[in-house]
């Protein structure tokens, strides 16, 4: 690291030299070399009925993929990764693999190390599209049915290409420049280093008969209804538009105290990452992985002391004990069981965050009275994101705030399906998203075709 | 300290390892890094009569490796010694000198032809070498010019050969066998009716590493062209070892002296054809993998192996394992063993279930009470060792005999404790009717 271009407190652009900045927001995990993913792929026991496989949102035939790898069929493993997972290449890179198909490796049994499937899913992927070849997968008859598909993130992208797959023409609107939701806009930039979103979006598309439209909002430019008049269905990947707010003295203190999400976003589509202004002392307020993501970045953006605030214990913690360490690792600060109660200002500035110490009394969290400062001149809010219910009406029954649905993403308004994090009883996790799409687009055919799910499509039109 | 130096047919070596006839041996610059090193003695690389012979330019070698890329085979198209047969007997007879107290035996090889071996014997004698080993055993090139592996197809000549090189020289005479061939008792027989003093195996087996699928050309290939090689290396000792025990074991050879060859690069390779009947054992794969260093390695661990188990030397224990080597007919058919899972130590991979359920006899559940399980059902279990092995973790699937008077829950028996063979078994038709009674 070379010595910072300025050190002085306040939002500030260009702390770092240009070098600094290249090096911190490059590729975290680089891809594989080939030596070394022969070796990961060895290492798999192609077990029986993998736990992997159960472990895996998407059902990915993990033992498969691996054995294709090792056998030198890039193409192979590749079909295995995205015939259940079209975004087999995004989830590659930020899936939370150690509480997902890598925590159920049975190595973890013998050696405490699981094959490292992530690694070697992305291996698969980036291989195939670095050369493609003849086309994976094809599309099947025009079967004359027109669907919306209104999001245009994770879900909205899997159920999209599950759709015109299988013959169906797709319209997907996104309120967005850019598809690819927070794929595009939300992913910390050093887990899709690249325009990697943007690439996997083209592979998506080029299946044909998906025509997206961009900047257009439901219950701005259109309306459910105007949709459900229009098309046979309509699948809804709204994600969480909206955000909480901390209600607490001097949240609202302009540029200084904004939300981790949007914060985020400025980083992604940012030209270059100088040019996003950061503190010198960042508090992030949340136990999340957009909190981490936060917290991480802006050390990476050159803040030099970072703090996350959680209110709990690392137990409760929604990131889990990887993302934990990787945030430690670049030197940010985690102090738990501490709630925020008001933001410090100085002469209209940011000047810390107030902080209340809390305790679980009899499975309750209390206050203990106790209050301490942390200094800070900037203050990043990651307590979670929410469904804002406005823009489809009051037509759609809502559980927990988000839309309910059965396990095929069917709504309580006919010939309308919803998947992602809209849908009630997730985890937030793009993989579970493209689950959902991905289901949701099975269950949209069969109710158009009256056909068994999965009947295998005809082959027509390329897709590369 | 255990002793682990040798007297073989007469020929004295610090230690049992000594490196085959082949590259590492080939030059004085090679043997005397050898010897440097802590190799106990060499067979020098094969000598022929002048002219000597040309190599190919192209690639000599190849190897099957394993995805971490271990050496697994490997295979040669080398021909015999390519420099003209004084430099290297110059050579022999310096090294010999500097180094008396290691095995120096020299590789010779001739076609079916007296005169030749007439000349080249008495020259290896004044070289000062401690023995010859006949090469009857390299399977490309030479082999084609009616020499090496052709002679060790033919019992006749191998023993015709053998009677004239002990005629034209006292030195012992170590015949080493090819084992392309069907039954390699026949060779060693041969060896043996033509006076060898002892035998020496395997040398290499016909192979074709693999096909290069984009130039549609096989591997290796010399300006786009092939010739089958000799394999070698770790994928070939049990091949080895089979040979080895069928000759310790036959009634004819018995008693002739093995120096055994074949895939050894650890202490434990060694052991295991010393414990088959060889007196002295020789590696080439492994060094040239490895380099020569190795040998400190093989030395320490069968030192520390025999001072465990207190075998004060290699003839302690050597041969000690061939009395179980037996033909299928004599195995024990009221011997009955069951897998068992060490519930402590599966990691749940269920592979063992799968195979068994495949291509055995489904006697490994998958589930308990809906759970992933892993347990051997003994009601269906032949005993056949597939599940054990191919386990990934140790420990965790064994075999466990059952005790005499234990019911075999899947033929419902119970397990006599008395020995009985095919011969004796009552399925049998050609049974022998147990004589008492
Ligand atoms: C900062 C951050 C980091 C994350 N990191 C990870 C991670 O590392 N790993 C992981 O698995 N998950 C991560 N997640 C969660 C993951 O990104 C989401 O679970 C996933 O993107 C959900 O996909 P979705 O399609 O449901 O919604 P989104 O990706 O949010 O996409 C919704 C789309 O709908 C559009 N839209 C919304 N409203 C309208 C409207 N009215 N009209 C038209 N279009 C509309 C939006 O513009 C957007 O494009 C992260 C989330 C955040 C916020
Ligand atoms: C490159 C190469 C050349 C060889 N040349 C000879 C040779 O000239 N004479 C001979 O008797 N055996 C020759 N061999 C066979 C070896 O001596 C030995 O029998 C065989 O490699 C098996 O031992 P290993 O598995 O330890 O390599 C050669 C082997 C190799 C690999
Ligand atoms: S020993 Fe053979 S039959 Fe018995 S459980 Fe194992 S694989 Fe199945």
């Amino acid at each position: 690291m070379e010595t910072p271009a300025t050190r002085s407190c306040g939002l500030r652009a260009g702390r770092l030299s240009e070098a600094d900045y290249a090096r911190n927001f490059s590729d975290a995990h680089p891809l594989l070399t080939r030596a070394q993913a022969m070796i990961e792929a060895e290492r798999c026991y192609y077990c029986y009925d993998a736990p992997c496989i159960a472990a895996c949102p998407t059902g990915i035939d993990v033992p498969s993929f691996i054995q294709r790898i090792a056998q030198d069929n890039l193409r192979g493993a590749a079909r295995a990764i995205l015939e259940a997972n079209p975004l087999g290449g995004m989830c590659a890179r930020v899936c939370p693999t150690e509480v997902l198909c890598e925590e159920a490796c049975v190595r973890n049994a013998s050696e405490a190390k699981p094959v490292e499937i992530g690694a070697l899913q992305r291996f698969a992927v980036d291989g195939y599209l670095a050369e493609p070849g003849e086309p994976l997968f094809r599309r099947a008859a025009d079967t004359g049915r027109r669907i919306a598909v209104v999001g245009g993130g994770p879900a909205g992208l899997a159920c999209a290409h599950g759709l015109a797959r299988r013959g169906h023409a797709v319209v997907l609107f996104d309120a967005r420049a850019k598809l690819g939701g927070l794929n595009e806009y939300g992913i910390a930039a050093y887990k899709a280093a690249d325009a990697f979103a943007q690439a996997e979006v083209r592979w998506l598309l080029s299946i044909g008969g998906i025509e997206a439209r961009s900047q257009q909002m439901l219950g701005r430019d259109f309306t459910l209804q105007s949709l459900l008049d229009e098309y046979d269905a309509v699948f809804l990947g709204l994600g969480l538009a909206g955000t909480n707010a901390l209600g607490v003295d001097g949240e609202a203190t302009g540029e200084a105290v904004r939300d981790a999400v949007d914060f985020i976003a400025q980083l992604r589509q940012a030209e270059r990452p100088a040019e996003v202004p950061i503190g010198r002392r960042v508090v992030v307020i949340g136990g999340g992985m957009t909190a981490v993501d936060a917290a991480v970045q802006s050390r990476l953006l050159g803040a030099e002391e970072v703090t996350m605030v959680y209110r709990r214990g690392p137990d409760t913690m929604t990131a889990s004990l990887a993302e934990r360490h990787w945030a430690q690792t670049h030197g940010v600060t985690i102090r738990y069981w501490s709630a925020p109660t008001a933001v410090a200002q100085e002469d209209g500035e940011v000047a810390g965050v107030r902080l209340a110490a809390t305790a679980l009394v009899d499975g309750r969290l209390v206050t203990t009275g106790e209050e301490h400062t942390i200094e800070a001149d900037m203050v990043l809010k990651a307590i979670g994101q929410t469904y804002l219910p406005e823009p489809t009406g009051a037509a759609i029954a809502l559980k927990g705030g988000r839309i309910l649905t059965d396990a095929n993403g069917r709504t309580s308004l006919a010939r309308v399906w919803a998947g992602g994090d809209c849908r009630y009883g997730g985890r937030d996790l793009t993989v579970e998203a493209v689950e959902h799409g991905k289901r949701s687009a099975v269950d949209i055919d069969f109710a158009l075709s009256g056909q068994e799910p999965d009947a295998a499509p005809e082959l027509e039109a390329a897709h590369g | 300290m255990a002793d682990l130096s040798i007297d073989f047919v007469g020929i004295k070596s610090p230690n049992p390892f000594w490196l085959a006839s082949a590259p590492p041996t080939d030059k004085a610059v090679n043997v005397t890094r050898a010897f440097e090193a802590g190799w106990g003695g060499v067979v020098w690389k094969t000598l022929g009569e002048d002219p000597p012979v040309v190599n190919v330019n192209g690639p000599r070698y190849s190897t099957l490796m394993s995805q971490d890329r271990r050496v697994i085979g490997f295979n040669n198209i080398e021909l015999i010694s390519d420099r003209p047969l004084r430099t290297n007997l110059d050579e022999i007879l310096r090294v010999k000198r500097a180094w008396p107290d290691r095995a120096m035996v020299v590789s010779l090889m001739a076609p079916v032809d007296e005169a030749a071996w007439r000349r080249l014997l008495p020259m290896t004698e004044d070289a000062g070498a401690d023995g010859v080993e006949l090469n009857f055993g390299c399977p490309h090139g030479m082999s084609e010019r009616g020499m090496g592996s052709t002679v060790g197809q033919i019992p006749e000549y191998i023993q015709l050969i053998t009677e004239w090189c002990k005629h034209y020289s006292r030195l012992p005479v170590i015949v080493k066998l090819t084992p392309n061939i069907t039954d390699i008792r026949q060779a060693a027989r041969a060896a043996h009716a033509g006076g060898a003093d002892s035998v020496s195996l395997i040398n290499t087996l016909n192979s074709v590493m693999g096909v290069d699928l984009d130039r549609m050309t096989m591997i290796p290939s010399t300006d786009g062209a092939g010739s089958h090689g000799g394999y070698c290396g770790p994928a070939v000792k049990p091949i080895a070892l089979n040979m080895v025990a069928e000759i310790a074991r036959d009634a004819q050879t018995r008693d002739l002296p093995i120096s055994g060859i074949g895939g050894i690069s650890t202490w434990r390779d060694a052991a295991e054809f010393i414990a088959l009947g060889c007196g002295s054992v020789q590696v080439c794969t492994a060094a040239m993998v490895y380099g020569f260093k190795i040998v400190e390695d093989l030395c320490d661990g069968l030192s520390n192996f025999m001072d465990q188990r207190g075998y004060a030397s290699i003839e302690a224990f050597r041969g000690g394992a061939v009395q179980t080597v037996k033909d299928w007919n004599a195995l024990n058919l009221n011997h009955v063993e069951k897998a068992v899972i060490d519930q402590d130590h599966c990691i749940q991979c269920g592979r063992c279930h799968v195979v068994c359920e495949d291509t055995s006899h489904q006697a490994i559940t998958a589930t308990r009470d809906g759970r992933r399980h892993f347990e051997v059902r003994e009601e269906d279990c032949v005993g056949c060792n597939l599940c054990v092995s191919i386990c990934p973790a140790p420990g965790a699937l064994a075999m466990r005999a059952l005790a005499s008077g234990e019911i075999d829950r899947r033929t419902g028996e119970r397990v006599s404790g008395e020995y009985a063979n095919w011969s004796m078994h009552p399925d049998n038709p050609m049974r022998v009717a147990a004589s008492a009674d």
